[in-house]
């Protein structure tokens, strides 16, 4: 019969081993992943694309980097922003 | 084994013991604890990675945009300007760039159109990304239908889609020849969207934008470092709704953490008592609460942070999605490559596991210092 500290142990070793294990595998996959996100990034090069199509509702959240100080508001500059994904993506600040 | 090593199991093993008696207790403290752990871990893992994933996809982007801006709004900007910036020293080219929104009103989707700067397209056809090619059902050689802006429809023929590995660049998007969108979105001739400037040298093209901005004060220069910091901001975790959150789970922590701290409750007082009536001295005590703290915080800390490395890195982050879709249809199915910032995950482990250390250790050194028939009483 094991005793109840050699059981926590195994089990708190196995976890550790299963974090660490993660991290090896965050580090490959990262590796193996860099060679095609620089291909989509040559390709965001020729085609002109400046942001990432995360969200797609306003003009806002899917261009952040382009959009104006007062496109959060649309064509009512007294209306509050409405958009869910406002909440995620600020309207741009000052550059 | 070391008689000092021995002490050591025999005292994890009576408190693990004793934490089996409280063993629905010690259930939901290990469930809020890794719950805590696991929205911190999954913000900090989703943010950076995205935060990565932009700084590399976004890497080749145009040197410098140039917008006209006319009544603090993005206006289109007239060709002239394209002939004096390219005069500027240090430019080695001006680009006109055409691009709009377009809204899908039966599916409710909203499409990003831009023209191609090269011959990669013919007239008349269209290259789209793989999830507006997956909700139209679409694919190569079929026909595709948008709605000018003078009310008629216009026909093209998909002669690309994207690849989905490419989603997050491009899942709305459709690219056109400049002619198409022009005559579509009835753009008056002479002017563009934009101006994207390549600059010779890059360590010149702040002083570029600042040219730029003499010579046409109603321009916006925006450079790529501001597109990257753009992204930097957004995904920082102190922005828009990950700071609500973050901040809830941080608040809560430190909510449960003081319940913890300002005091134990009877049954554990009494437990204390007993142990220093049987011989047990105050510093065993602290040991068996050491123990104890370390057992529920190493637990959970590792609960929470395997699970938010699988929530986001093997399932692309399900619990973040309905807030990034908001409304929209259209939403890219990308899974993030899993860059970690192991400085992060190391404050992640000091910020929760630390306090609830001192948490669980300071209430029972005050309890195990006083007399232990008090204890027993449950007096103070």
């Amino acid at each position: 019969m094991f005793r109840p500290s050699t059981i926590f142990m195994s089990l708190l070793f196995s976890g550790i081993c299963i974090v660490c294990f993660l991290f090896v595998h965050a580090q490959m996959r990262s590796a193996a992943d860099l060679p095609l996100l620089k291909k989509h990034a040559r390709l965001a090069g020729q085609l002109g694309l400046t942001d990432l199509a995360l969200c797609t509702e306003a003009r806002y959240t899917r261009h952040p980097s382009q959009s104006d100080r007062h496109s959060a508001f649309q064509e009512h500059p007294g209306a509050l922003e409405h958009f869910p994904t406002g909440a995620f993506i600020p309207p741009p600040g000052k550059k | 084994m070391t008689p000092a090593l021995d002490r050591q199991r025999n005292i994890l093993d009576f408190t693990l013991s004793s934490l089996l008696r409280r063993r629905g207790k010690l259930l939901s403290l290990v469930f809020i604890y890794s719950t805590v752990v696991f929205v911190l871990a999954s913000i900090m893992f989703f943010t950076h990675a995205l935060r990565r994933e932009a700084q590399i996809l976004l890497a080749d982007a145009p040197e410098l945009v140039v917008q006209r801006m006319v009544g603090g709004r993005h206006d289109p900007i007239p060709l002239e300007y394209a002939v004096a910036i390219s005069e500027i020293r240090g430019v080695s080219g001006v680009q006109p760039r055409f691009w709009g929104y377009y809204y899908d009103a039966d599916l409710g989707a909203n499409y990003t159109l831009q023209a191609v700067s090269d011959n990669s397209l013919q007239t008349g056809n269209i290259a789209i990304g793989a999830g507006l090619a997956q909700l139209r059902g679409l694919g190569n050689g079929d026909a595709f239908s948008l709605w000018g802006s003078d009310g008629q429809p216009r026909t093209f023929t998909v002669s690309r889609v994207f690849s989905p590995a490419s989603d997050l660049l491009t899942t709305d998007l459709i690219m056109t020849t400049e002619g198409d969108l022009r005559e579509l979105f009835n753009f008056s001739k002479g002017t563009a969207t934009d101006l994207s400037v390549a600059v010779r040298n890059p360590r010149e093209v702040q002083t570029v934008a600042e040219r730029i901005v003499e010579l046409f004060p109603d321009c916006r220069p925006i450079t790529r470092e501001d597109i990257q910091r753009t992204y930097t901001a957004v995904f920082d975790w102190r922005s828009g709704i990950l700071l609500v959150t973050a901040s809830m789970a941080i608040w809560a922590f430190v909510i449960f953490s003081w319940d913890r701290a300002s005091g134990i409750s009877a049954s554990e007082r009494q437990e204390i008592g007993i142990l220093k009536s049987t011989g047990w001295a105050t510093e065993d005590i602290l040991l068996l609460k050491l123990w104890e703290g370390i057992i529920v915080s190493l637990t959970s800390f590792l609960l929470g942070l395997i699970g938010a490395y699988i929530h986001i890195f093997f399932f692309s982050a399900p619990l973040f999605t309905s807030v990034l879709k908001g409304w929209a249809t259209l939403y890219p199915s990308f899974r993030l490559t899993p860059f970690i910032d192991y400085y992060q995950v190391a404050i992640l482990f000091v910020l929760s596991v630390f306090p609830f250390l001192l948490a669980t250790i300071v209430p029972s050194w005050r309890a195990a210092i006083i007399d232990p028939d008090n204890a027993m009483r449950g007096g103070a």
